[in-house]
């Protein structure tokens, strides 16, 4: 039966095909010569390196994509058989096993890097996985060092003087490898597409206020938030974005939402288990669970506060950017974080998923589902598993503590509103 | 504090006394010196995350530096397992127990640089556990070869110096801070000096001895500790010590969690004399003296880009950590290279897959295992390094 509704599905599908398309270009990147830079979502500085022409590779991107493909487990056990401890970060290993085996994977080939742009903000694993990523290419490392951001003291001028005059030494670089000049109105151009796109994003984001919500700001926003990560500054970018758009406010009309029937609407704090994505989902699903915001949405940017990149003010503007990205925040910002978005989306409770490869989420998330629970009196919800590695998921003891969960939830809501007689 | 624990060093009559006495200190999770030197002198205490924080400009404020080590397996991990996972390295974990147990009420402020994920998170974790207690955290800048680098890392420590003027409520003159300096450089000589020693003669100054003696200056304020070194220095030759058969072994992955006392003299039994390591690399991470002239905050920047040893937490700009430890093992003329990495430190154990590679090609024969705080049990280590020396030995005897 066709759908009665017009654009329903859009925001998947036209997600899919832009990735389908810039994998596609990444594999013809050798042919057509284009040079290639390696760099990392969170901070990402990609219109920069965009205005010389590279492509860009995500290796974070290639990490989650095999771990939804399924294929994640056997390059981790290619980086273990190279020495690669069972306890460091999937994604540093699923990107090992993958390019030590002819960074071949579900998307296809992917090209060498001529430049890996180290932007570092908010892991210092990212620092050890392009050290050995430079070792295996041979390729030139640039090390972004980001500044944390601090709490008690506003965004500080040094960090992001700091960070400028390193964008400058990193153009200085770029066009050393491209040989072609750094171009400020190229630029600039970019990063009026960018805060286009960026508008529209929170747009979309913002939409989960709406009861029921019509987006699901965790399970959905990891597709929706593909193209913002890694096609921002483009004209693709934002045409995608209208698009999504234009599917939101269709389910807004209409009162659809991610579950049949909204029950729960949670604060999702982490980022997925790539590899069980379905199960995970399927497992709050059932409870009619909404996950109305998340913190991984804002991995690679935190916008609803404010923050865009400025055409007027492009090397500030991409600074302040990369030093508002979420695990490059305090805990005491992330907990205000945290609870704003519990305030402001009418969260019934908090459900935290710490994974053991990422040290920058997790450590520091047990004191918040200590402080959510006994100071602010938030039901809080914690699961560990993993993000890349598929070893780590056990699925009975998740279901268990989700069902829990939310039955002792139910009842809570049960005693304090008495059905009307 | 007992009063005979002070200035142990002076009553100390033999080296055995001495080495005593450190690791008795060392392992002492009440902090005795510590509480000892508040008491009389009613200054401020600043608890250091290692690696690089850069005590110098404590000690320029009048207060006492103290590095911080995690418990050393002397007290149970209870308190901290609800607001850190199981899966984070040793030191973290036991730190945070010993603040929330009260072991280091004396602590004013905390100074955590930025070496990793696990670091720089736990001073949010601090932070809110510890509200009244100021939680410095300090930005080492990675990209060293930028001279930005210098100006923003610069800025860091005169940010520092601020916050420290407000703890300890008077002004750090940049005399201080030069003063300060020096001091800290006839420290690091001293250190330096011993590890020579231990590296021409290890069987005269073994390496677990070295450990402690520098490991006891986490607690003491400097110029008590060098005075210590001084002692030890006398002691030291007056020992007499019988050579043995063993080989020379390079050791790496300690720079932050450090490895029980009783894996170091694992390997010592076992027939491994380590010239060379990079635990309590917190002490003398200097290579060369810091500059004790001109502005002493640039020269604590500058010493920090170009003169810092290389651990997997910093950045080597020009210098290459693999061309470094080849250069070490020449130096020392190490037979081989021992990795042991904390378990789930991730930088350690990084690290560790690059070095163990280049040592490999370089034809070093090499020995990998993980340690942690609660380790009991070191045979299995033992075993390892009998085995290890016992194929090196053999193969020195062939070749
Ligand atoms: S530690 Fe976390 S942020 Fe860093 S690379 Fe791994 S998954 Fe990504
Ligand atoms: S032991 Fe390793 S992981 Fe732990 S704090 Fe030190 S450097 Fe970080």
């Amino acid at each position: 039966m066709a759908s009665p509704y017009q654009f329903q599905g859009t925001g998947r599908d036209l997600q899919k095909d832009l990735l389908a398309n810039w994998y596609r270009r990444l594999e013809n990147a050798p042919q057509e010569g284009t040079p290639v830079a390696y760099l990392f979502i969170s901070g990402n500085i990609g219109e920069l390196l965009r205005s010389f022409g590279f492509e860009l590779v995500f290796p974070e991107v290639n990490a989650l994509q095999c771990g939804i493909k399924k294929v994640a487990g056997d390059f981790i056990l290619k980086a273990e058989d190279l020495g690669y401890s069972s306890d460091v970060c999937g994604y540093v290993k699923n990107d090992i096993g993958l390019a030590t085996s002819g960074n071949r994977g579900p998307f296809g080939t992917l090209p060498k890097p001529d430049l890996l742009v180290c932007n570092y903000s908010g892991c210092n694993t990212y620092i050890k996985w392009f050290e050995a990523l430079a070792e295996i290419y041979g390729a030139r490392l640039f090390l972004l060092d980001v500044p944390y951001r601090r709490t008690g003291e506003e965004e500080r001028r040094e960090d992001i003087e700091y960070v400028v005059a390193q964008l400058e030494q990193l153009a200085e670089v770029a066009a050393e490898i491209t040989g072609r000049p750094y171009d400020p109105h190229r630029l600039s151009q970019a990063l009026a597409h960018a805060r286009a796109a960026e508008d529209l994003w929170v747009r979309i984001l913002e939409a989960a206020r709406h009861r029921p919500s019509p987006i699901d700001a965790f399970f959905e926003a990891v597709f929706f938030m593909a193209p913002i990560y890694v096609l921002r500054g483009t004209a693709e970018c934002v045409e995608y974005y209208q698009a999504a758009w234009k599917e939101i406010e269709e389910r807004l009309t209409h009162k659809l939402g991610p579950v049949s029937e909204e029950r729960f609407r949670v604060v999702l704090e982490g980022p997925p288990p790539w590899p069980h994505f379905r199960t995970f989902w399927e497992l709050f699903k059932r409870w009619g669970v909404v996950c109305v915001a998340s913190t991984y949405s804002k991995v690679g940017g935190i916008w609803d506060f404010g923050l865009r990149h400025d055409p007027a003010r492009p090397l500030e503007s991409l600074a302040e950017y990369a030093v508002n990205c979420y695990t490059n925040w305090d805990w005491t910002l992330r907990r205000r974080m945290l609870e704003r978005y519990a305030e402001d989306y009418g969260a019934d409770a908090l459900v935290i998923h710490s994974v053991k490869s990422c040290r920058s989420f997790s450590v520091g998330q047990a004191d918040v589902r200590d402080y959510f629970t006994r100071e602010r009196g938030l039901p809080t919800l914690f699961l560990e598993s993993d993000l890349a590695d598929p070893r780590y998921f056990a699925e009975a003891q998740i279901r268990n503590r989700i069902d829990a969960f939310f039955e002792a939830l139910e009842h809570r809501r049960a005693a304090v509103t008495p059905p009307l007689a | 504090m007992s009063h005979d624990a002070e200035r142990f060093w002076e009553q100390a009559q033999s080296w055995d006394e001495l080495i005593e006495r450190c690791r008795l200190l060392l392992l002492d999770p009440v902090f005795p010196t510590v509480r000892a030197w508040k008491q009389r002198t009613g200054g401020k205490t600043v608890g250091c995350f290692p690696v690089y924080t850069p005590q110098e400009l404590i000690a320029a404020a009048g207060a006492l530096p103290v590095s911080l080590f995690g418990a050393r397996g002397q007290v149970e991990i209870d308190h901290a397992d609800s607001r850190i996972q199981s899966f984070v390295c040793s030191i973290a974990r036991s730190t945070l127990e010993l603040g929330l147990t009260r072991h280091l009420d004396w602590m004013d402020a905390l100074v955590v640089p930025s070496i990793c994920d696990v670091a720089r998170n736990l001073s949010g974790v601090w932070q809110h556990n510890f509200p009244d207690r100021l939680v410095f955290y300090l930005h080492l800048p990675q990209n060293v070869e930028s001279a930005a680098a210098g100006v923003y890392y610069r800025g860091e420590l005169e940010r520092l110096r601020q916050g420290l003027i407000e703890l300890a409520g008077r002004p750090i003159p940049d005399e201080a801070v030069r003063e300060a300096i020096r001091l800290y450089n006839g420290n690091r000589a001293l250190l330096s000096r011993l590890c020579e020693l231990r590296a021409t003669r290890p069987e005269q100054w073994p390496a677990s001895h070295v450990y402690a003696l520098a490991a006891a200056g986490n607690v003491l304020p400097r110029d008590e500790h060098t005075q210590l070194l001084e002692r030890a220095l006398a002691l030291g030759e007056a020992v007499s010590r019988p050579k043995r058969d063993w080989v020379r072994v390079v050791l790496r992955g300690a720079f932050c969690e450090q490895p029980p006392l009783e894996l170091l003299e694992a390997l010592e039994e076992a027939g491994c004399a380590v010239v060379d390591d990079d635990l309590q690399i917190g002490a003398r991470f200097f290579l060369t003296p810091v500059a004790e002239d001109g502005d002493p905050l640039a020269a604590l920047a500058d010493a920090y880009r170009f003169q810092t040893a290389l651990t997997p937490v910093n950045n080597p700009g020009r210098r290459s950590r693999a061309d470094d430890l080849l250069r070490r093992c020449r130096e020392t003329a190490a037979q081989g290279v021992l990795f042991a990495s904390p378990k789930f430190c991730e930088p350690a154990l990084y690290d560790a897959v690059l070095l163990k590679r280049a040592a490999e090609r370089a034809g070093l024969p090499i020995l990998e295992f993980e340690y942690e705080e609660k380790m009991t049990v070191f045979e299995t280590v033992r075993l390892q390094a009998e085995t290890f020396v016992e194929s090196l030995l053999f193969f020195s005897e062939v070749t």
